[in-house]
C-alpha cells in the first residue's frame, strides 16, 4: 500500500519500526497537496515548515523516543491562529493578518509532533454549511455523482478540510463545529469527523464565531485517528475560561470496546417528513448494526427538536455580533478609510464583511436591540434551556443516541443559494448537540443512489467521547465503507 | 416580523455596517423572511424556564489577580494598519 493510503494509527506505527521516514511521508502529502490544487482545498500551503518539522520528527524516531503524533502531516482550519502563517477565517476583513500567537489546540498538534501541511478553507468565519461563502471562493467535493460531473460542494463550514481529507491531499485536518461544521463536511465527504463535548477542546487562539457553541476537532480517515487526534488537542487551558479543568481519558482505548449490553436510543422527532428514503434506509441499518453488536436499542424522545434550527439562528447571530464587532480597521486586518472615525468603521466592516456574515451580524445586533431582546434572544436562551433538558431526559434511558448527520448528501456548487433557510435545514440533525453543549461523531455508513456518500451520527453524554467513539468503531465496522471519491491526489 | 429599509438603514448604523442603500430593500426581504421563520418560537411555552447562558453550570475559575502577560507592544502593533510612535492610528476624533 503506498503512503497515502495509510491511517495515522498505521503511519505512527510504521514510523516507530522505521518502515519509512517522516521526511518520505511529508514529501508524500506535499506532492498531494499539490496535485489537488484544483479542489482549492488550500488556502496557504506551508510545504517548507513541514519539511523542516519532519526533520525534527525523524530525529527523535531515530533516537526511539517519537511523540504521539510524530510525522503527522496535518491540514488545518484557516479559523485556527497559526504564529507567523497567515489566518484569515476566509474573510476580506482579516486578509493579510500574521498572528503573532498560536492556537492552544495548534500549539498541542505541534508539541507532540505533528507537521503543518498548510491551511484549508472554510466558509467566512465558518458561517454556512457549503463552503460557498469563503472570500477565497469554494472548495470543491473530491466525489462526484455517478454519469455527472459537475462540482459538487463539501459541505462546510470545515470543508476544506473534508475535502483534503476525502482526496488523500491530508492525512488528518482540524475543524471547528458550531452547529455542524465538522460532522457535516465529513458526512458529504466520506471521513470521520468528532465534534467533542463543549470544553473539552480549549477555544483559545480560534477565531471567534458563536463563544457558547463553538468546539474544536478533528476530521480523518477513520474512527481510531479520530481518537489519536482528539487525546493530543483535548485538555485544559487556563487561557479558556470555558475550557473544562477535567482528566483526558485514554480515547484510543474506547476503539474496539464491544458494545454488548449497551442502550442506543433512536430519537423518533428525526424521522422528518420528506426525508428522503435512501437517509431513512442508512439511519435503519445502523440500527440493525448496533443491534447485531449485541447493543439494545431505545425508542426515545427530544420533544424540542423542530425548535432547535430557530433557536440556533437567533444565539449564533447574536453571540457573532458581539465577536464579529473587533473587527473596526484598526488594530488588524483590512482598513477602508473614512472622513471619521465611525465612517471608517462602517466603510471597512461594509466591505470586509461578505453576503452571509452581513446577514448574520445585522440579525444578530437586531435580537439584541432595546425592545426585541426579550422576544428573541431571551427567548431562544430559553428554549435553548428545554432543548438541554430533553437530553438530560432522554439519557436516563440510554448510554448514547444514533441519528443520520444530514438529511441529504452533498450538493452541487449552486444549489441551494439563494434561499438562506434551505441552506440552515442542513444541520437540522447537528445543531441540537451544539446546543445542549454535547460530543457527536460522523461515520460513513454507506452512498446514495447516486453514489455519493452519507453518514451516521452518534451523540454522547457530556465528556462521555469514550462510548461516542465504541458505538462509532462498531458502525465503522459494519459498514465497511471502502469506496473513494472520483478525485483522489497524485492518482491520475 | 417584518422590516423595513429604514429599520435595515437603523440596525445597520447600529452594526458600523455600511450597506448601499440599493441594497437595503432585497436585504429587508432576506432579514423578514428569516425573522418570521425563527418565530416560530412564539409557540413554545417557557413559563418558569431560567434562560440557558452557558453549556456547563460550573462557575467559571477565577486566577490571582496579576499580571500573566505583557511587554509584547511590537507584537501587538504588528498587524494594524497604521501605526506612530507605538501607537495605532484613527482618523481624528476631536476638533
Amino acid at each position: 500500500m503506498s503512503l497515502i493510503g495509510l491511517t495515522i494509527g498505521q503511519a505512527r506505527d510504521r514510523l516507530v519500526r522505521k518502515e519509512f521516514t517522516a521526511r518520505e511521508l511529508a514529501t508524500t502529502y506535499i506532492k498531494a497537496m499539490e496535485a489537488a490544487r484544483p479542489l482549492k482545498a488550500y488556502l496557504v500551503e506551508t510545504p517548507d515548515r513541514a519539511l523542516a518539522a519532519a526533520a525534527q520528527s525523524d530525529a527523535r524516531l531515530q533516537k526511539g523516543d517519537g511523540l504521539p503524533l510524530d510525522g503527522i502531516p496535518v491540514a488545518i482550519k484557516d479559523l485556527f491562529c497559526t504564529e507567523g502563517v497567515e489566518t484569515t477565517a476566509a474573510s476580506k476583513i482579516l486578509a493579510g493578518f500574521v498572528p503573532p500567537y498560536e492556537s492552544t489546540v495548534t500549539a498541542n498538534l505541534w508539541r507532540n509532533g505533528a507537521l503543518m501541511l498548510g491551511k484549508v478553507n472554510l466558509d467566512e468565519f465558518a458561517m454556512g454549511s457549503a463552503t460557498i461563502t469563503s472570500a477565497r471562493g469554494p472548495t470543491e467535493n473530491p466525489w462526484r455523482r455517478r454519469g455527472d460531473n459537475r462540482p459538487l460542494v463539501p459541505g462546510g463550514s470545515s470543508g476544506g478540510s473534508a475535502a483534503a481529507v476525502a482526496a488523500r491531499a491530508a492525512l488528518t485536518a482540524t475543524g471547528t463545529d458550531t452547529g455542524g461544521s465538522i460532522r457535516q463536511p465529513a458526512s458529504f465527504c466520506g471521513i470521520v469527523g468528532l465534534k467533542p463535548t463543549y470544553g473539552r477542546c480549549s477555544r483559545w487562539g480560534i477565531v471567534a464565531f458563536a463563544s457558547s457553541l463553538d468546539q474544536a476537532g478533528p476530521m480523518t480517515r477513520d474512527v481510531r485517528d479520530a481518537a489519536i487526534m482528539l487525546q493530543v488537542m483535548a485538555g485544559h487551558d487556563p487561557k479558556d475560561a470555558t475550557s473544562a479543568p477535567v482528566p483526558v481519558p485514554n480515547f484510543e482505548a474506547a476503539v474496539g470496546q464491544s458494545i454488548k449490553g449497551m442502550r442506543i436510543g433512536i430519537p423518533k422527532e428525526y424521522r422528518l417528513d420528506g426525508m428522503p428514503k435512501e437517509i431513512e434506509a442508512l439511519w435503519q441499518r445502523g440500527i440493525e448494526w448496533v443491534k447485531a453488536a449485541g447493543a439494545t436499542t431505545v425508542d426515545i424522545s427530544l420533544k424540542m427538536t423542530q425548535y432547535a434550527l430557530a433557536t440556533y439562528y437567533i444565539i449564533a447571530p447574536a453571540e457573532a455580533s458581539s465577536n464579529l464587532a473587533r473587527y473596526d480597521g484598526v488594530r488588524f486586518g483590512l482598513r477602508v478609510p473614512g472622513e471619521t472615525l465611525e465612517a471608517m468603521y462602517e466603510n471597512t466592516r461594509g466591505q470586509g464583511f461578505g453576503a452571509e456574515v452581513r446577514r448574520r451580524v445585522l440579525i444578530g445586533t437586531y435580537v439584541l436591540s432595546a425592545g426585541y431582546y426579550d422576544a428573541y434572544y431571551l427567548k431562544a436562551q430559553k428554549v435553548r434551556a428545554l432543548i438541554a433538558r430533553d437530553f438530560d431526559e432522554a439519557f436516563k434511558s440510554c448510554d448514547a443516541m444514533l441519528t443520520p448527520t444530514a438529511p441529504s448528501a452533498a450538493f452541487a456548487i449552486g444549489e441551494k443559494m439563494d434561499d438562506p433557510i434551505a441552506m440552515y435545514l442542513n444541520d437540522v440533525f447537528t445543531v441540537p448537540v451544539n446546543l445542549a453543549g454535547l460530543p457527536g461523531i460522523s461515520v460513513p455508513a454507506g452512498l446514495s443512489a447516486d453514489g455519493l456518500p452519507l453518514g451516521l451520527q452518534v451523540i454522547g453524554k457530556a465528556f462521555d467521547e469514550e462510548t461516542v467513539l465504541r458505538v462509532a468503531a462498531v458502525l465503522e465496522d459494519a459498514a465497511k465503507f471502502d469506496a473513494v471519491p472520483a478525485f483522489v491526489a497524485g492518482a491520475a | 416580523m417584518a422590516l423595513d429599509k429604514a429599520t435595515v438603514a437603523r440596525i445597520a448604523a447600529l452594526a458600523r455596517i455600511k450597506v448601499p442603500d440599493a441594497e437595503l430593500d432585497a436585504l429587508a426581504g432576506d432579514l423578514s423572511k428569516i425573522l418570521t421563520w425563527v418565530e416560530q418560537l412564539d409557540a413554545v411555552d417557557v413559563a418558569g424556564v431560567e434562560p440557558m447562558t452557558a453549556v456547563t453550570h460550573a462557575r467559571p475559575p477565577l486566577r490571582d489577580d496579576k499580571v500573566t502577560d505583557g511587554g509584547i507592544r511590537d507584537k501587538i502593533l504588528a498587524n494594524a494598519p497604521e501605526t506612530t510612535n507605538g501607537f495605532f492610528v484613527v482618523p481624528k476624533v476631536v476638533e
